[in-house]
Parts: structure tokens; C-alpha cells; sequence
């Protein structure tokens, strides 16, 4: 599919070619926080220079592009200024799924102009590997935006994970995901033919759906990476059906991004991709029992743990998604200035998988201006753990549960995890000794150098900054 | 075929250059970088675009309109909501 502009063809690619220049450099920008900023606006100045060589094509009709683009302009602006950076997950889920309505749509639109061609005969050329990319689009970006609309649902709550599960799922997945290829050759065979493209697409739909409901709530950072990588590619086969190199180049930026953060998600999870998309995690017959393994525990009030910090050289935070609900970053870093003033060296320790998206903690933490050099992977701060004085963590279980390190039986056996448990003393704020996620008791909250300080995160360790003070 | 071939080069070219840049990316920077991507792969505005011409059908126009909303919401959304995070990353003052 060929479409005629103002200028020569070689122009447009030159110009497309800018664009897809600008998009690479721009996504170098992120590789440091100092050059992020400007690689954004690269990345936007890429999409202005793409967009404004596209306008040159020959026949617009101006008035419906300019109406669509004033209200995408408004909605997207809306929602980029007023949402929560608690709900950036939600967010980005809500867009992977716009990314592959658009694809299916923009593919669905083609397939209409090569329809029309074939009929009045003007077609020229062989449209065979038109109609496999269109297919290809309309299947990954319908999956694409059912798929999203679950995971917003997962992550907003307003979707239950046990919805729309019954027996033989994998099965019934299966044979649609047939249906759909089905779907796709039929449009090859039948060029020209609309009707295989509407039926792939409410076949994907469905499958969107029926694939993503079994997936677990803990599963999502997963599932939202991976279907980040899907809207780039169906983007990508939306440039084969329109033979647009800069649609290819972007969908394929995209795509690549997605799939090393579902694999990195993958990795800090200890979970095979298959795992997440078709296993069920939960508690094993193994598991021990949370009252054996807690009978130990010891508790204190805020006065006794301000005692810790006095004197304390090193303490390092371990901050979870349980501190981002309480909205209690903002005390905790007012909790790390008192120490730093009573001179404690403060960082925090961050799991790849705290919080809700790959990176959510850290953002969570820079909006309560916390400096993004005292956030340590965890990586890097787990061979030093033995020098520090006290480990807090707020809101975090699973992810400092050593039994991931000690227990081969254990459903989290092999996790990476942060290992606060080698610190000299650790204190865990909590409400309660509820099991986190993979619903298994810890047994660092019984450990000797372990205390739990019960209460809300905010207010808990609000009062902690009054006591510290009064050092 | 030529043509075909032309475009594979390309992708297969873009996904080694997209992972070898991504792959450096620091983790702390995991969450702009989605929200980036979601600007970038409303990209397909660029096919929106060329879908709404003056002399076709009216289920093409609004196909095409159709697309051309979602994808603008992605292209704005992104990139001002990378923005707004961005800013907020600072060193110890």
C-alpha cells in the first residue's frame, strides 16, 4: 500500500528517517536521569517531524484530521496531568491497549482501500504480504487492547481474579488462537475480502480477554510489559501493511523495550514467561504454618526503635507497594533527613519488583524528592548488608522473605530477594502479620534481630520521626 | 519481494539497535521508559493520518478517525506524563 505526497517519495523517507533518528536518540537520553528529560523531548520532537511529513500526503481530508487530533490532544493531555503516580500502571495499561486499537484500526481502514482497488481493478502489484501484515495487526492489536482493559481492571480492582475462569481455559484458548490464524489466512486467500478481518478481530478480542483473566494480580507488571511489547509490534506490522519505515522502526523500539522488561520482571520474580502466563502460584502443601513460624516474634513501640538509630552508622530503607497506599513516602523521607542530620548514612534498597510496574518505586519516591542517588538496586546493596546498623522495611513481605534464599520448598524458592535478615537489626512496620502476595508466612519477622513495629506506614513512622527528634 | 525485504532489514535492524539501547537503561528509570514507549508506539497516528482522505468510504473515515484519536491520546499522554515523572528525578542537593 503506497500512498502519493507532495514531495517525492525519497523525501518522505528522508524525513521518516529523521524521526526514526530522533526516537533512537531520544530513548538514549533514558539510559541516565540527568539526559532523561531531553531524550523525552527528542522522542516528541521525532513523533512532531514524523507527523508533519505524513501531512504531505496527497488527498487529506485536513478538517477530520485536525478534529481527531484535537480531541486525542485534550484527553491524552487530561489524563497526563492528572493521574496519580499510584496509578501510573493503570495508566500505561490503558494505553498499550489505545497503542493496538489504533494498529487494528489503522490495518482495518487499509484493508478497506485495498478492497475498494481490487474491485475497480486498480490494483497493481501483489498485496499477499499486505494482507498477511494486516492480519498479523488486527490480531495483535485487538489481543493488545482486550488484554489492557483486564490488566486495568486487575490493577484498579474493579476486575476480580476470579472472573471469567472455567474449566479447560488453555483449550478454549487454543482453539481460538486457530481461529484467529484461520481468520488471517482466509484474508490472504480471499484478497480483497473485508468480512475474515472482522471476524479476526472479534475472535481476538475474546482471546484478549480469556487469555489475560487467569493471570494473577501479582502477575500484572508482567502482563502490562508484555503487552507494552505487543502495541510496539502491532504497530510494526501496521508499517508491513503500509510499507512505512518509521511505524516499523517505532513499533520495533517498542517492542524490543517491552520484552526486556517482561524479561527482567520475569527474572526478579524467579518465573519462566510461561509460568506467569499459564501457571497458577500459590501456597503448597509444603508451606509452614504461619503460627509455628511466628511464634517468636517480637514487637516494640516507636521509642524503643528510635533507640536503634542512635549511634547507627548505616541504615538502609526497604520500601514495598504497602508504603505507597498509606502515602507515607513523604514521612519516610522526612525520617531519612533526621537521620542524615544525626549523621546515619541513608539509602534505600530497591527490589525490581516493589511496587506495581517495572520502575514504580522509584518514581513513587522521587515525587516525595527523594534523590535518585540513594536508591540502590538491589543488586548492589545486598553484598554490603552485613555493614548495616538497621534495615527498616515498610511495606514490603515477600520480597525480604528469606525462606527465597533457605527453603527449596518454599513457592518463592530462588526469588531474588533483599537480604535484610543479614543486617544487624531489622524492623518491620507492618499492620499485621498478614502473608503478603504469594500468601506464606516470613520468617524474618520472627528472626533474633527482627523487630515488628505494628501500626499504619504513615502514622507509624510519623511517630518514629517524632521519637528520633527527641533523641 | 524486494520491497519485503527491504522493510525485514529494517525491523530486524531496529529490534538489535532497540535492545541493545534499552538494555542500558537504568532500572530506577524502568517506569518512564514504559510511558515513553507508549508516546513512541502512537506512532500509528502517522497511519491514521494517511487513512482519512477526501474521496473514501465513510467506514473508512471513521475507522480513521477512530485511530487517529487513540493514537494522538498516546502521543500527547506519553510524552507529557514521561515529562511530569522526569521532572521529578533529582540528585542530592
Amino acid at each position: 500500500m503506497n500512498t502519493e505526497f507532495v514531495l517525492g517519495q525519497g523525501w518522505i523517507n528522508l524525513g521518516y528517517l529523521i524521526s526514526s533518528v530522533l526516537f533512537i536518540w531520544g530513548i538514549k537520553g533514558l539510559t541516565h536521569p540527568k539526559t532523561a528529560v531531553r531524550g523525552n523531548r527528542l522522542g516528541a520532537l521525532g513523533m512532531f517531524v514524523a507527523i508533519i511529513v505524513t501531512l504531505l500526503a496527497k488527498g487529506l481530508n485536513f478538517g477530520l484530521i485536525l478534529g481527531g487530533v484535537a480531541v486525542g490532544s485534550a484527553i491524552g493531555a487530561i489524563a497526563a496531568l492528572r493521574v496519580q503516580m499510584t496509578a501510573m500502571p493503570e495508566m500505561v495499561a490503558l494505553f498499550n491497549g489505545f497503542g493496538g486499537a489504533a494498529s487494528t484500526l489503522v490495518a482495518g481502514a487499509a484493508l478497506l482501500r485495498i478492497s475498494d482497488h481490487i474491485r475497480l481493478g486498480h490494483m497493481t502489484g501483489d498485496p499477499t504480504q499486505t494482507l498477511i501484515a494486516t492480519g498479523a495487526s488486527g490480531l495483535i492489536g485487538t489481543v493488545t487492547l482486550t488484554g489492557s482493559m483486564i490488566a486495568f481492571g486487575k490493577l484498579n480492582g474493579s476486575w476480580k481474579d476470579t472472573w471469567m475462569r472455567f474449566p479447560a481455559q488453555k483449550a478454549i484458548n487454543a482453539l481460538l488462537a486457530a481461529g484467529a490464524l484461520a481468520c488471517c489466512a482466509w484474508i490472504v486467500v480471499d484478497a480483497g475480502n473485508v468480512t475474515p478481518y472482522w471476524i479476526l478481530c472479534a475472535i481476538a478480542a475474546v482471546l484478549g480477554i480469556t487469555v489475560t483473566t487467569p493471570i494473577g494480580g501479582a502477575d500484572m507488571p508482567v502482563v502490562i510489559a508484555l503487552l507494552n511489547s505487543y502495541s510496539g509490534l502491532a504497530a510494526c506490522a501496521t508499517g508491513f501493511v503500509l510499507n512505512n519505515n518509521v511505524l516499523i522502526i517505532a513499533g520495533s523500539l517498542v517492542g524490543a523495550s517491552g520484552l526486556i522488561l517482561t524479561s527482567i520482571m520475569c527474572k526478579a520474580m524467579n518465573r519462566s514467561l510461561g509460568h506467569v502466563l499459564f501457571g497458577v502460584l500459590g501456597p503448597t502443601g509444603s508451606t509452614a504454618d504461619a503460627d509455628e513460624v511466628y511464634a517468636n516474634v517480637k514487637s516494640a513501640g516507636p521509642d524503643e526503635i528510635a533507640m536503634l538509630f542512635d549511634g547507627a552508622q548505616r541504615a538502609v530503607i526497604v520500601p514495598g507497594y504497602g508504603m505507597a497506599v498509606s502515602q507515607a513516602q513523604h514521612v519516610v523521607r522526612d525520617l531519612a533527613n533526621v537521620l542524615n542530620d544525626m549523621g546515619c548514612n541513608v539509602e534505600y534498597a530497591i527490589h525490581p519488583v516493589a511496587g506495581r510496574m517495572p520502575g514504580h518505586m522509584n518514581v513513587l519516591l522521587a515525587e516525595a524528592d527523594v534523590p535518585y542517588d540513594q536508591l540502590i538496586e538491589m543488586d548492589n546493596i545486598n553484598p554490603t548488608m552485613e555493614t548495616v546498623d538497621v534495615a527498616l522495611v515498610i511495606g514490603a513481605n515477600d520480597v525480604v522473605n528469606p525462606d527465597a534464599r533457605n527453603d527449596p520448598q518454599s513457592p518463592i524458592a530462588g526469588m531474588p530477594i533483599i537480604d535484610v535478615d543479614k543486617a544487624r537489626t531489622v524492623i518491620v512496620v507492618k499492620r499485621s502479620l498478614s502473608p503478603g502476595f504469594a500468601g506464606i508466612p516470613n520468617p524474618l519477622f520472627a528472626a533474633d534481630n527482627t523487630l515488628m513495629y505494628f501500626g499504619d506506614g504513615k502514622k507509624a513512622i510519623q511517630d518514629l520521626v517524632n521519637a528520633v527528634k527527641e533523641l | 519481494m524486494d520491497q519485503l525485504i527491504l522493510l525485514l532489514t529494517i525491523f530486524s535492524l531496529a529490534m538489535f539497535v532497540g535492545f541493545e539501547i534499552i538494555t542500558k537503561i537504568p532500572p530506577t528509570l524502568h517506569t518512564p521508559l514504559m510511558s515513553g514507549s507508549n508516546a513512541i508506539s502512537g506512532i500509528t497516528v502517522t497511519g491514521a493520518i494517511l487513512a482519512i482522505t477526501t474521496d473514501e468510504s465513510t467506514l473508512m473515515a471513521i475507522l480513521g478517525v477512530g485511530a487517529i484519536i487513540l493514537a494522538t491520546i498516546n502521543v500527547v499522554g506519553g510524552f507529557l506524563v514521561t515529562n511530569r515523572m522526569l521532572s521529578m528525578f533529582k540528585r542530592k542537593a
